[in-house]
């Protein structure tokens, strides 16, 4: 049973990661705990880095996590698990998306995508467990590239041993009506790769 | 059942449960939500204004007739509101009259991190701040008895730690509600509203009066209704807190005596005595200014710690208020930090134009007049404009500046041209003015009125140029280049904003243009409204790409580097992510080899869409 839980959720804008982590907030309520999310959007969400802190407990204080101490970091995009991993306490896991999304800074300056082996293997010796989850073709074979955060969720419903159910709903009550399917079937793909 | 609410979504929440009959707002970061989602509530009206003074002021007149109201803008726009602001506070209000200001400790989104709480000090009102989404909600109730018991405009403080972290609040489905109009207009009811010299200098000791009795308010009822209160702790150390700082020093120093005010100005000074004297060491912990620690301090209460051991730039941290406790002795040891990551280079990933933005194409023909001309910018997405690739902003300081700075650099006697480049929104918002001011003076100044027809910034809020009411009603469309043309300004074009070449040419026409000022309105809807429609997405051939890069200084993220090498530059070829493109086609109009083009020319088509 789950008492205190810190996640980070990171990606980039338009990934979903905002709407993933308000459901993760709302699972934490719907476990019988306090909970708190918080996030930035504004300028930097225009094709930026987003970040979103979700805190469990009996009793949230801050909405924000701190660094060097979060439980389990979500990196939707691959080399964003590289810039926030500093985050995750010793001992902590992470669940990262392979998806790439080049960064202008790449595209158009001199900076390189890193290697995903390499990054792989870096997070490896700075967490105690990683799951790598394929998002993006998941999201394609349940029908609509936007359920990425959807297979996200399942992968951290996975692995925070928790009621499937629980997860399903609150990502269910989220959604528009008619992805209802879709999104079912996202998170049974995304329960069964991280499994 | 509790659901959870962003600060802002509670403030919308407990200012309909106040009853505020009417609200009106300028969309900005981090406060925009609010008026977004007041608007659905039944029974009341709110309301994109054109700027946050005009926000005030529509709620200052509403106040006046007896309405409960609120206005609510992020910390910069009460700058533009506070000429009214401080003189609302000299004549009082009938109704209430609640001023939400959204401040950005940490310049999340914003041009500067001002604390807001010394416009409260300065205009002679109570500042009350939240510290979570359930006191946002309550504190809206209590910051309009407040003001309608001493007559006052209340600030309701937020920041954005506030307004867009989300915490528990106990749900309520809204019942129906009639719009209430106001009673006939009362001209005996006492208030002076008309604020001319000879009433501003009878009113002034009034004024002092009041906040006297406000303080006398908050040290009393202030703690029976809980927006002040003392939880007791260990007394060997006290801290003094206020806000969404008071979630850090709880979390960190909950064992400890915590004093939070709920109500910022005026302080209940005695009740801080009196509690510093129950405790051994008083610490001040609060965001920004050290707006609280200098009242207790010039009150002659001792404070032994406060800014000296608290950051007083930057959005205050659960890291920084334990480094900060910790160097005030409080905490044993400071967190012990992992090591930071370098095993792998990350790349940066700065902020862009979102693919198919309309900024786009004008942003890369601007960055070629930068030799021969001084570009003066605004506020919104297009302040973009200033990051690489395009490089093509010399000058931004606030909303509406960019025509202003254009003139006055140019009637300085300015070596080059100067074009001003604002969008739609911040035309309405404070670019009317500077317009009228430049053709009224006769500068020869280029202006670039980038209408992406929506308020896109802040999440695509309607403007008068849109006619889209914020309840969603029709209501009348502006047209940009009917006003600059009733101004006075003799050239007045509109171009398609995805047409590289006639953008190019207009800008070159617009430069060349001698007679006053000349505005081109770039028009093409942002790609978040409906207005945009999605095209075929681009593919490069790669057996055409020469590398030559003028893909890549479009700066749009969907313009990706491919494997493939071209043997005589040795640089990666071009290629486009079909997840991303939005078949503007402005890669394909720069592409001086025809290697980009519809993804259907290689019989692609489905796979690409």
């Amino acid at each position: 049973m789950i008492t205190n839980l810190d996640m980070l959720f990171v990606g980039v804008g338009g990934q979903g990661v905002l709407t993933a982590s308000d459901i993760a907030a709302q699972v934490g309520l719907d476990l019988g705990l306090d909970a708190k999310k918080s996030e930035v959007h504004g300028f930097a969400q225009r094709g930026g880095v987003v970040d979103s802190h979700v805190r469990w407990a009996p009793a949230v204080g801050s909405p924000t996590c701190e660094k060097g101490t979060v439980d389990v970091l979500m990196a939707f995009e691959l080399l964003e698990a590289g810039r926030w991993v500093d985050w995750l306490r010793p001992g902590g896991m992470i669940v990262v998306n392979r998806q790439q999304i080049t960064p202008m800074s790449v595209s158009i300056a001199n900076a390189v995508y890193p290697d995903e082996a390499a990054l792989l293997a870096a997070l490896r010796g700075r967490a105690s467990k990683v799951v790598v989850v394929d998002a993006l073709p998941l999201a394609e074979e349940a029908g609509n590239t936007r359920t990425v955060n959807t297979i996200m969720l399942a992968a951290l419903s996975t692995l925070l041993e928790t009621d499937a159910e629980v997860w399903e709903t609150a990502i269910l009550r989220r959604v528009p009506q008619r992805y209802a399917d879709v999104n079912r079937e996202a998170f049974r793909l995304g329960r069964a790769a991280a499994g | 059942m509790k659901v959870l609410l962003s600060g802002n979504e509670a403030i919308a929440l407990g200012a309909w449960e106040a009853g505020i009959q009417y609200a009106s707002a300028y969309p900005g970061t981090p406060s925009t939500e609010i008026l977004e989602n007041f608007a659905r509530y039944p029974g009341i009206r709110a309301e994109w204004a054109s700027n946050e003074k005009v926000a005030l002021d529509n709620a200052v007149g509403a106040a006046f007739g007896g309405a409960r109201t609120l206005a609510a803008m992020k910390h910069v726009g009460v700058n533009v509101a506070a000429d009214s602001l401080m003189s609302v506070s000299y004549t009082g209000v009938k109704g209430a009259l609640i001023l939400v200001s959204a401040d950005d400790p940490g310049c999340l989104s914003s041009q500067n991190e001002q604390d807001n709480r010394q416009y409260a000090r300065f205009g002679k009102f109570p500042c009350i701040d939240p510290a979570d989404s359930d006191e946002a909600r309550r504190f809206v109730g209590i910051a309009v008895d407040v003001s309608e018991q001493f007559r006052t405009p209340v600030m309701l403080r937020t920041t954005t730690r506030l307004s867009h972290s989300k915490s528990a609040v106990e749900a309520r489905v809204p019942d129906a509600r009639e719009f209430k109009p106001l009673s006939p207009f009362d001209r005996e009811d006492g208030l002076d509203r008309t604020i001319l010299p000879e009433v501003a200098r009878r009113r002034h000791p009034e004024i002092e009066a009041r906040l006297n009795a406000i303080a006398e308010w908050s040290a009393t009822e202030g703690f029976d209704c809980g927006v002040n209160r003392i939880e007791w702790g260990e007394t060997d150390i006290g801290i003094v807190t206020s806000g969404i700082t008071y979630q850090y020093v709880r979390e960190l120093a909950g064992h400890k005596s915590i004093l939070k005010l709920g109500m910022s100005y005026p302080l209940p000074l005695d009740r801080i005595r009196e509690f510093a004297e129950s405790v051994d060491t008083l610490i001040v912990v609060e965001e920004l200014d050290p707006f609280i620690e200098e009242q207790i301090r010039a009150a002659g209460i001792v404070v032994a710690h406060g800014k000296d051991v608290i950051p007083i730039c930057g959005e205050l941290t659960l890291a920084a208020v334990r480094q900060g406790l910790y160097e005030a002795g409080l905490l044993a040891a400071p967190l012990e930090q992992p090591a930071p990551f370098e095993d792998v280079t990350v790349p940066r990933r700065p902020p862009a134009l979102c693919p198919g933005c309309p900024h786009r194409a004008f942003f890369y023909n601007l960055r070629r007049h930068k030799r021969k001309a001084v570009l003066a910018g605004d506020i919104g997405c297009y302040s973009m404009g200033a990051m690489p690739p395009y490089e093509a902003m010399d000058m931004v300081i606030s909303m509406g500046a960019s025509i202003g700075m254009a003139h006055g650099f140019a009637r300085a006697g300015g070596q080059e041209s100067a074009i001003a480049t604002i969008g739609d929104s911040t035309f309405f918002h404070s670019g009317m003015a500077p317009l009228a001011s430049a053709v009224y003076n006769r500068s020869n100044i280029a202006v670039a009125i980038l209408d992406n027809r929506i308020t896109a910034m802040t999440g695509q809020q309607q403007n008068p140029g849109t006619g889209i009411t914020l309840q969603g009603e029709q209501g009348h469309e502006i047209d940009i280049a009917m006003v600059c043309r009733a101004m006075g300004v003799t050239f007045v074009e509109e171009v398609n904003a995805w047409d590289v070449n006639a953008v190019n040419k207009v800008l070159r026409d617009a430069l060349a243009h001698e007679d006053g000022p000349a505005v081109v309105v770039v028009r093409g809807a942002c790609v978040f409204t409906p207005h945009f429609h999605l095209q075929p997405k681009m593919h490069v051939d790669l057996a055409k790409c020469v590398t030559c890069g003028s893909c890549f200084r479009v700066g749009c993220p969907a313009i990706i580097k491919s494997d493939e090498i071209y043997p005589t530059s040795g640089k990666q070829k071009a290629a486009v992510d079909p997840l991303l493109c939005t078949g503007c086609t402005v890669c394909m109009q720069v592409c001086p080899v025809q290697a980009i083009g519809p993804a259907e020319r290689e019989g692609s088509l489905q796979e690409a869409l």
